[in-house]
């Protein structure tokens, strides 16, 4: 059972970093275009 | 046309200044439907050298753009995308889309926080059901529940305020609303899974807690997104009008402005065929004025100095020029403001379906719970297990299925009303609209199509007619401009010149064709007898060689319409039509429609008073209306429905615009406000069955987290899959574009 003093706060981590990732992109505006977004990423000029 | 192109456009009220050096405009633009166009505008827009941040918005049809202070005029933009083949105009993003925007924002957020801990919880919980006192011991369960609180209470503090404010907010005004049992859940269920985490007991609910918060929240972003949507098309058809007024500035100098830009006290120019966006005094000039928006009355009147014209006036004859005394967005017709407020008194007395719900909900539940404890007791339970009972029993009655019930199909009726043209404005518009049994619309602008037509076109041979319409093309005169549109002329008469205050006359083979006042085409005979058959309508007169012509010029009924009061009166509604038009005409637009019941010449206070009539006999009353004179009306009915082409007091006071020029959105409209109505008590009823099976199961004690847990998911499941029935729209409604 010591392994959960490993994966535990590990978890705990990911969970955060995917909370942190989220909290970003909405910061940085990716979320205010979302028909657009999908059709910039397929554009090749930029 | 051609002289209003060429005067200056000021567009600097639009630019914003985000740094110092910087200049930011936005542009709303019509047509940008697909990838394609996007790439295409952003491409071409950076062809200008000083632009340097062009950035289309697809989801909105909008386009945000940047450049260094003083180097571009931003007439150029919109002259470059007018070149790439789309309509666009300069757009202030109001105060109300900023914060719905900003309301929408935050509920995203919360909603990432609340799914987060969920899942991170819910890790921890997965194990402790399926365990056995085995394979965990007490200290691990101990520390996955202090884990799990760990994570629960500041992810529940703060995913849980938008309930717990208004909870607080309805409770300060002496109310209740649905969010006061959300938050005595949310509230009680942390507050017994502290507890009973620190007696190291075997159930806790933080993972039940959490999925509660974030299932109403993804309900409430996804209602918040789409009223976001609305308000964003609503606010780009508003910017699209372009409303402009020719602002006098200094001697002699004119310059077009948008009409936000003027303020009271500037002399603005008015010219013959343009819409007046303000209210203003003639300083000099007479000129004959159409006020069908402002009075509902068809016939053209005559004003002079001194004499004050409101706003959504139409000038037709001569140019007038004005001082402002009321801007575009406080004009009101004199006396109206009285009314609006004795209406939306009236009107705010509406209890909503979801809060009628939470006020039988609320002490219903609280009181079951108190009696599961004081039965508990009295059976011999000790204090402690008798509360924590109760509260499972508050737990699993958590209303979650309740709580989504409503804004569940709300979001996907308005999705629905939405792609049939209807831009739904007040939430609880739809259930007050499906509970109508009496339509009251107005004539002028809503029966009849707002623009001019041409009312006895099969009178007059065809070829006659297309070539009135094409010698029509060159005036600027709106009864000129009303016969080219119903000709649909492209192509003009070479050489064709206007005399001005007369008519239009060209050479054709030989021979001269005229277009204008009968007096000007020497027709004054047939003019005459047009007349008397139409005798609502303007007269304009067509001379071919020695061939003589008249054109009743008027507003005709919009286009199907007989067959929308049909199927209204099919749906069971009753259908009466009130104007402040002349007699003659509201009786002819009756018999033509075969309405029984009409009113003609009322004033607003008589169509006001009407109302209040009808609704103290009983009647649900839908007003359909787009006059100022209609704005009373529109807001003391049980629910109003404008159009697009609306004037701006009664688009603000509508429950729902519709767009186009056909009505036939107000039966779709109907109808699916009648079917969402019927998908929210079924939704209600759904939401009481859960509980008579759940409830039970917790007041004997039986409840575990486990079965809180699929409780609460199941009962969400169902009702939001019961409100999606709700978005197949009738095939009746046209599907729209935007």
């Amino acid at each position: 059972m010591e392994v959960l003093v490993i994966l535990v706060p590990a978890a705990l981590m990911l969970g955060l970093a995917g909370l942190a990732a989220f909290l970003w992109s909405l910061k940085s505006g990716q979320f205010d275009d979302l028909d657009g977004a999908p059709w910039r990423a397929l554009r090749d000029d930029e | 046309m051609s002289e209003m192109t060429s005067m200056a456009r000021d567009f600097s009220h639009y630019i914003r200044h985000p740094a110092p050096g910087l200049d930011r405009m936005e542009l709303a633009v019509e047509g940008m439907n697909c990838a394609g166009c996007m790439s295409k505008i952003e491409r071409g827009l950076k062809e200008l050298p000083q632009i340097t941040l062009a950035r289309a918005n697809l989801t909105d049809r909008r386009v945000a753009l940047e450049w260094n202070s003083g180097t571009l005029d931003p007439s150029r933009v919109v002259d470059r995308l007018t070149e790439l083949g789309y309509k666009s105009y300069p757009f202030e993003v109001n105060e109300a889309e900023k914060a719905e925007a900003e309301r929408a924002g935050n509920l995203l957020r919360y909603l990432g926080v609340a799914a987060f801990a969920a899942m991170n919880v819910m890790m921890l919980s997965v194990p402790i059901w399926t365990s056995t006192d085995l394979d965990m011991t007490w200290e691990q369960r101990d520390f996955f529940h202090w884990l799990s609180a760990v994570i629960a209470l500041p992810a529940a503090v703060y995913a849980g305020q938008p309930f717990f404010r208004s909870a607080l907010s309805a409770l300060r005004a002496k109310q209740t609303n649905m969010d006061v049992p959300i938050s005595i859940g949310i509230v009680l269920a942390m507050g017994i899974s502290l507890v009973e985490t620190y007696q190291h007991a075997e159930h806790a609910y933080f993972d039940a807690v959490l999925m509660l918060i974030a299932f109403l929240l993804a309900g409430r972003y996804l209602d918040q997104k789409m009223r976001l949507r609305v308000r964003a098309v609503a606010a780009n058809l508003t910017a699209l009008k372009a409303e402009t007024a020719a602002k006098m500035i200094g001697e002699g100098e004119v310059r077009e402005v948008p009409i936000a830009a003027v303020q009271a006290g500037d002399i603005i120019l008015l010219r013959p065929g343009e819409r007046c966006g303000v209210d203003a005094v003639v300083i000099d000039g007479c000129s004959d004025v159409d006020q069908s928006l402002v009075t509902g009355e068809s016939r053209p009147a005559r004003v002079e100095q001194g004499a004050v014209v409101y706003s959504g006036t139409l000038n037709l004859s001569g140019a007038l020029r004005l001082r402002v005394t009321e801007p575009a967005d406080t004009s009101l017709l004199a006396g109206i403001e009285r009314l609006l407020d004795n209406a939306n008194q009236a009107r705010s007395r509406y209890v909503r379906l979801a809060d009628r719900a939470s006020r039988v909900y609320a002490p219903v539940v609280h009181a079951v719970a108190l009696v599961t404890m004081i039965g508990w007791v009295l059976a011999g339970a000790s204090w402690h297990d008798a509360i924590v009972i109760a509260i499972s029993v508050l737990i699993i009655t958590c209303p979650c299925a309740l709580g989504l019930a409503i804004p569940a199909v709300q979001t996907v009726a308005s999705g629905a009303m939405f792609k049939s043209g209807l831009l739904l404005q007040s939430g609880d518009a739809i259930e007050r609209l499906a509970a109508c049994d009496t339509v009251v619309f107005d004539k002028t602008g809503t029966l009849t199509s707002p623009e001019l037509d041409v009312a006895n076109a099969r009178m007059v041979p065809d070829d006659v007619l297309a070539l009135a319409g094409r010698l029509a093309l060159t005036s600027g005169h709106p009864m000129a401009a009303a016969v080219a549109r119903a000709t649909k002329a492209q192509f003009v008469v070479p050489g064709a010149r206007e005399i001005a205050g007369q008519g239009v006359v060209a050479d054709m083979d030989g021979r001269e064709i005229r277009l204008g006042s009968p007096a000007f085409c020497d027709a004054q005979n047939v003019a005459d007898e047009v007349a008397r058959s139409e005798p609502d309508a303007s007269i304009v007169a067509f001379a071919d060689g020695d061939a003589r012509y008249a054109l009743a010029v008027r507003q005709l009924l919009r286009e199907g319409a007989a067959g929308v009061v049909a199927d209204l009166q099919r749906e069971g509604l009753s259908v009466e039509i009130m104007s402040g038009d002349r007699e003659s005409a509201v009786r002819a637009a009756a018999n033509a429609l075969n309405v029984r019941r009409w009113r003609a010449g009322t004033n607003p206070a008589e169509k006001f008073d009407a109302i209040e009539e009808m609704k103290g006999d009983g009647r649900r009353i839908l007003m359909v209306g787009d006059g100022v004179n209609d704005a009373p009306a529109l807001a003391a009915a049980h629910a109003s429905i404008a159009p697009i082409t609306a004037s701006h007091l009664s688009q603000n006071i509508a429950d729902i615009v519709f767009l186009g020029g056909r009505l036939d959105p107000l039966v779709a409209a109907i109808r699916l406000a009648r079917k969402a109505r019927r998908l929210m008590s079924q939704n209600l009823w759904l939401a009481v069955g859960y509980n008579l099976l759940a409830v039970p199961i917790a007041i004997a004690g039986l409840t575990t987290p486990l079965v809180a847990a699929l409780a609460m998911s199941g009962s969400s499941l169902i009702v939001i899959m019961n409100a999606l029935r709700g978005s197949r729209a009738d095939a009746e409604g046209a599907a729209w574009k935007f």
